[in-house]
């Protein structure tokens, strides 16, 4: 294997998780992730040389969010811009009664709270949802998004606060604390 | 952010949902880069004749700018294993390792998730008894252990898993080096802590988030006092 190739399996490839969250968050379905996401390694080999000093996470999460809107866009133009909302309400409007024979009532509890989260996520506009992802999931510092969404800093500050109010509407007080 | 934005934070890290890449995509970018990779080294080696004139230009201009490059990381490189100190050289090691042995089919030597089997089967390969702790009852289930050298020494990697995600613990005999209190950091993104209690010295790697590691680094220091 090249010297070219062994860099880009240790800076690149280690950020396959965060590339795959990002993606499947943007595009809410597994399989349209995992063609953004191959796509996006593809091209970022290709532009490897582009990378200098710069720090790999936010560099390949950029390449990963520009395909993934780019496949947005497609679908939104095909007009096969798939709503999931629904299936996925359906599915987490499983009754305690079906779900719960043997387990034990935390578990379903806490089965319900991460869907509940999950869906308020979900249901943010796109540029609101990265930046949670980013923020929250990722951990990326403000600048790392700022670099990864192509926005001044500043930008990313409000559209952070701005999410959080949506979340916090829509969540609405988190039963008791955090 | 205030104390709201606190909480809500923490309540996201803790509930929402990080998807994982399957493992099928993981194999499947691994050959196409390799292939990839492969037929550009082999582009490099020949067939010039039937590049045109400019990309012939351009891709010489490539190799000379790569060479530099090259050359300039190399220097780089050197500058900085010898500047770097100990613990910066030896949080690299740890963190290679780790990528490592995600990337190939080597993640463990002997897969349990009991602590009374990976114990002992490290007895005989080193010349040291490393502690090992099931945290299985926190959601961290033990994995396995793997023999691995590190710093010029063979040293004992334990693996938990933690949801889907994989974190190697390394631990081998403390120098005076080691902090006895956890230090953190972030290297290529994924976070890295090192502390040393009763004797041995203690590297964790994985890239669950900053939260997540801590609570796992206390756990782990924590069970170490008797």
């Amino acid at each position: 294997m090249d010297f070219r190739t062994q860099q880009f399996e240790a800076l690149v490839l280690p950020h396959l998780d965060a590339a795959y969250n990002l993606a499947r968050w943007l595009l809410k379905d597994d399989d349209g992730a995992r063609d953004a996401v191959q796509d996006a390694y593809l091209r970022a080999f290709r532009f490897f040389d582009h990378l200098r000093g710069e720090e790999a996470r936010p560099w390949l999460l950029a390449i990963v969010r520009n395909t993934c809107y780019s496949l947005l866009g497609k679908r939104r133009q095909v007009g096969e811009q798939v709503e999931f909302d629904e299936e996925r309400d359906s599915e987490f409007a499983v009754r305690p009664a079906e779900d719960s024979a043997g387990d034990p009532a935390t578990y379903l509890l806490r089965k319900i709270e991460k869907a509940r989260i999950d869906e308020a996520i979900e249901r943010l506009p796109s540029v609101y949802r990265e930046v949670i992802v980013l923020r929250e999931l990722e951990e990326l510092a403000y600048e790392e998004i700022a670099q990864v969404a192509n926005v001044p800093v500043g930008t990313v500050m409000s559209r952070l606060s701005r999410a959080r109010a949506m979340l916090r509407a829509r969540l609405d007080p988190p039963d008791g604390k955090g | 952010m205030d104390e709201r934005d606190d909480d809500l934070s923490a309540l996201i890290k803790a509930k929402a949902t990080r998807h994982v890449a399957p493992s099928q995509l993981r194999a499947r970018i691994d050959a196409r880069i390799a292939e990839l990779g492969s037929a550009r080294a082999g582009e490099i080696d020949g067939t010039a004749a039937s590049i045109p004139p400019m990309l012939a230009w351009r891709r010489w201009t490539n190799m000379g700018a790569a060479f530099v490059v090259g050359v300039v990381a190399s220097f780089v490189v050197t500058l900085a294993l010898r500047g770097a100190g100990e613990e910066d050289r030896l949080a690299q090691a740890v963190l290679d390792s780790h990528v490592r042995s995600l990337m190939g089919a080597h993640l463990v030597d002997v897969e349990s998730t009991d602590k009374h089997t990976v114990k002992p089967w490290f007895s005989g390969k080193l010349d040291y008894a490393p502690p090992v702790k099931d945290l299985a009852s926190e959601g961290i289930p033990l994995a396995g252990g793997r023999l691995d050298y590190l710093g010029q020494r063979p040293v004992a990697a334990l693996v938990y898993r933690l949801n889907q995600h994989t974190i190697n613990v390394f631990v081998w005999p403390a120098t005076g080096d080691s902090p006895r209190d956890p230090v953190f950091a972030v290297r290529q993104g994924f976070n890295v802590a090192h502390w040393s209690a009763d004797g041995m010295q203690f590297w964790a790697v994985s890239d669950v988030n900053a939260g997540e590691l801590r609570n796992v680094v206390r756990l782990l220091a924590l069970r170490d006092k008797p």
